[in-house]
């Protein structure tokens, strides 16, 4: 028993590294790959709870994570990419060092948060929602500190590897609410491309920044 | 056959699929009409049929409030869009395959918001709000000008961070739930929660309730939270306007408030009514503030729906039965009003053809009619007798005042400062030297006339019958 925690541990954390992978990334493609590298191990993450923890049922969400997440997204990203021509560099708002610093603490929060506060009732699988918070939290600043609309999109399926993360080390929660997820992220996807490309159609370009000025107060 | 609560999402959901069938948008805006009718008697029809508690669904007096106002809303909002939408064709801001995807999308945003509302079940309402906000999101970006790409963008961006952390409060509301009930659904169901409220371990409550406040309180619209909000409502087409401000905001109030009475099950959890009364404060005087300096007039009373949502979250934060009432009844007098004003705005913009308020001038002069129906419109959101919303705001702030007098003065000072902006840009409006062009206006008035009877009526006289049901309803919500 003690042994398959660990290794979900194991799986959890390199899914935090390539959180903080995806922050310092300096190319768009770069990016994708982190991101796809952090999808897979959430998929063989999953599969392993399905299979130490007796629950076949989250094999379905183990393939969606990976089919979906894992090639599907990350090729029709960077066939955006290639289409829109942006190989160039990842604008950011903050540099890498500030981003990374504020991602020590976070975890550090996280890591403080649940550990104080769920110390009574849960066993081992506290560890694990410590580091599913975190990897929300991340993904939520790499949300903030990246103006690109590409890079943004992976900033928020990032941050629902970390939800799924968490939903399966809540031991039996319903298969429903993670196919929703899965289906959610698919959706948001499709909205994403949309936009991005209609962001590109209207303003030649996806930096996020040329938005800012349509605000219509300031017609 | 089907019971109510289950027809209230299935002929929605059934009529989306077959408006995305259909080609031709006077059929299918003819369809959206008919629908949205059967939906809103199904959801009459909730309010007769018994109370039910199941594995998935939930019918109790303080969700059937909210369907029949969803319903209701949905309706005449159809209606409105049916007669307002053509317009949009001539003007050529919208073909008629956006149209068919428009229609097509506002019954799967209708029967998205009724399986939030009757789900008793967690994760399901997560589900329901997510996809409807989802709908929304598109349906904002529908005109595809660059404002509108830009309102859109910065809604999805605020909406689903705010949906990913209303998430992991869900999850966390499980964990609370899962050493009482034990793995998979009972752990998700509303009605076993509630009933093991007593037992959960306190501090995860806490947290998941920090969680679930801010996101969903990103949706309700709450002051540091609410960035999204103006925007969308500008950029999007009207009917979508008037079902943000009106239904979209009260379901996402919903999902708070019964969050709110899981903890309060929890006497050593955290009372969320100090929170919530802080927050509902900021977002009310904020936005009464930000009132002056708007010059588009969606964005107006986009900014005036973040105010009544304030005052709401206030009232319900001070808990008890008759600040909850007063909150429950205000919920529905600001759905029926703020929808109607964004009917009437639709009916402006089209007269005017814009939406700024420096060409807004001289209604009176121009369209007689329409500037007295606005007008009302706009006394009845500013509190005025005889209308409800006078009647609310007066409820909200007496029993404020009867249980902490000092606290009382901050939403009465808010609603001063938001009354003074209201008057101000309808003097404008209405009076004011009669400015650029002057079209004939096609759509229906009869949505706007409609609510705001009903508005002037619960004004005067409530149906002891629905004061029934929301002392009911505010009893539950303790």
């Amino acid at each position: 028993m003690k042994i398959a925690y660990e290794i979900s541990h194991l799986l959890a954390g390199i899914m935090l590294v390539a959180s903080f992978a995806l922050l310092y990334q300096q190319r768009v493609g770069a990016v994708i790959n982190a991101f796809a590298a952090q999808s897979i191990t959430l998929a063989l993450a999953v599969a392993w709870a399905a299979w130490s923890e007796h629950r076949p049922d989250l094999f379905i969400t183990a393939a969606i994570a990976f089919g979906l997440k894992g090639v599907v997204i990350p090729l029709a990203l960077r066939r955006t990419v290639e289409r829109l021509g942006i190989h160039r560099e990842v604008e950011k708002v903050v540099g890498v060092g500030v981003a990374l610093v504020v991602g020590l603490a976070l975890i550090g929060l996280s890591q403080a948060l649940v550990v104080k506060v769920t110390q009574r009732t849960m066993g081992l699988g506290r560890d694990e929602l410590a580091l599913a918070l975190a990897i929300v939290l991340l993904g939520f600043l790499m949300m903030i500190v990246r103006r690109n609309a590409v890079t943004q999109v992976v900033g928020f399926m990032s941050m629902e590897n970390g939800l799924i993360l968490a939903a399966t080390g809540a031991r039996g929660m319903p298969l429903v609410v993670e196919v929703s997820v899965a289906f959610s992220v698919l959706i948001a996807l499709f909205v994403f491309a949309v936009f991005v490309f209609r962001i590109r159609e209207r303003f030649d370009t996806i930096d996020i920044e040329a938005l800012d000025r349509m605000r219509g107060d300031r017609r | 056959m089907i019971a109510a609560y289950q027809a209230v999402v299935l002929v929605p959901y059934g009529a989306a699929v077959m408006l995305a069938a259909l080609p031709g948008y006077r059929v299918g805006a003819a369809v959206n009409v008919i629908a949205s009718a059967a939906t809103f008697a199904a959801g009459l029809w909730l309010l007769v049929s018994p109370q039910l508690v199941g594995d998935y669904a939930i019918v109790d007096e303080f969700n059937v409030v909210f369907v029949a106002i969803n319903t209701l809303v949905g309706f005449t909002t159809a209606l409105f869009s049916a007669s307002y939408i053509g317009h949009e064709i001539e003007t050529g801001r919208l073909s008629p395959a956006f149209l068919r995807f428009y229609h097509a999308m506002f019954q799967a945003m209708m029967g998205s918001m009724n399986l939030a509302l009757i789900a008793n079940n967690i994760g399901l309402m997560w589900v329901g709000l997510e996809l409807a906000t989802l709908i929304t999101v598109v349906m904002v970006g529908l005109y595809r000008t660059p404002q509108a790409i830009e309102a859109a963008w910065k809604y999805f961006i605020l909406a689903s961070v705010g949906i990913s952390l209303a998430f992991f409060g869900t999850i966390l509301i499980y964990l609370a739930g899962q050493p009482i009930l034990g793995e998979g659904v009972p752990s998700m169901t509303w009605s076993l929660l509630q009933a093991a409220a007593a037992q959960m371990d306190p501090a995860i409550l806490d947290l998941a309730f920090i969680f679930l406040l801010i996101g969903y309180g990103t949706k309700v619209g709450l002051a540091p939270l609410h960035a999204w909000l103006p925007d969308a409502h500008a950029e999007g087409p009207t009917p979508i306007s008037a079902v943000l401000s009106g239904l979209l905001l009260n379901v996402a109030l919903y999902a708070l408030l019964r969050f709110k009475m899981l903890l309060a099950g929890q006497p050593a959890a955290l009372d969320p009514g100090p929170i919530m009364i802080v927050m509902g404060l900021v977002s009310l005087v904020f936005a009464a503030f930000m009132l002056y300096q708007r010059r588009d007039i969606k964005r107006f009373f986009a900014y005036s729906s973040i105010e009544h949502m304030g005052l709401m979250v206030f009232a319900f934060g001070m808990g008890g039965p008759l600040a909850n009432f007063a909150g429950l009844l205000h919920m529905a007098m600001h759905s029926l009003t703020k929808s109607s004003i964004f009917f009437a705005v639709g009916h402006v913009a089209q007269a005017k053809g814009t939406q700024r308020f420096a060409e807004i001038r001289g209604l009176s002069v121009t369209h007689p009619r329409l500037a007295v129906a606005f007008a009302l419109a706009v006394l009845a959101i500013a509190g005025l007798p005889p209308f409800g919303v006078f009647a609310s705001e007066f409820l909200i702030l007496t029993t404020t005042f009867a249980r902490q007098p000092w606290l009382a003065l901050l939403p009465a000072f808010g609603l001063l400062v938001g009354f003074g902006a209201l008057l101000l840009r309808l003097q404008d409006t209405i009076f004011g030297e009669p400015v650029g062009p002057a079209h004939r206006v096609d759509a229906s008035s009869v949505p706007m006339v409609l609510h705001l009877m009903l508005v002037l009526t619960a004004g005067l006289y409530l149906p002891p019958m629905l004061v029934g049901w929301f002392r009911r309803a505010a009893e539950l919500l303790g």
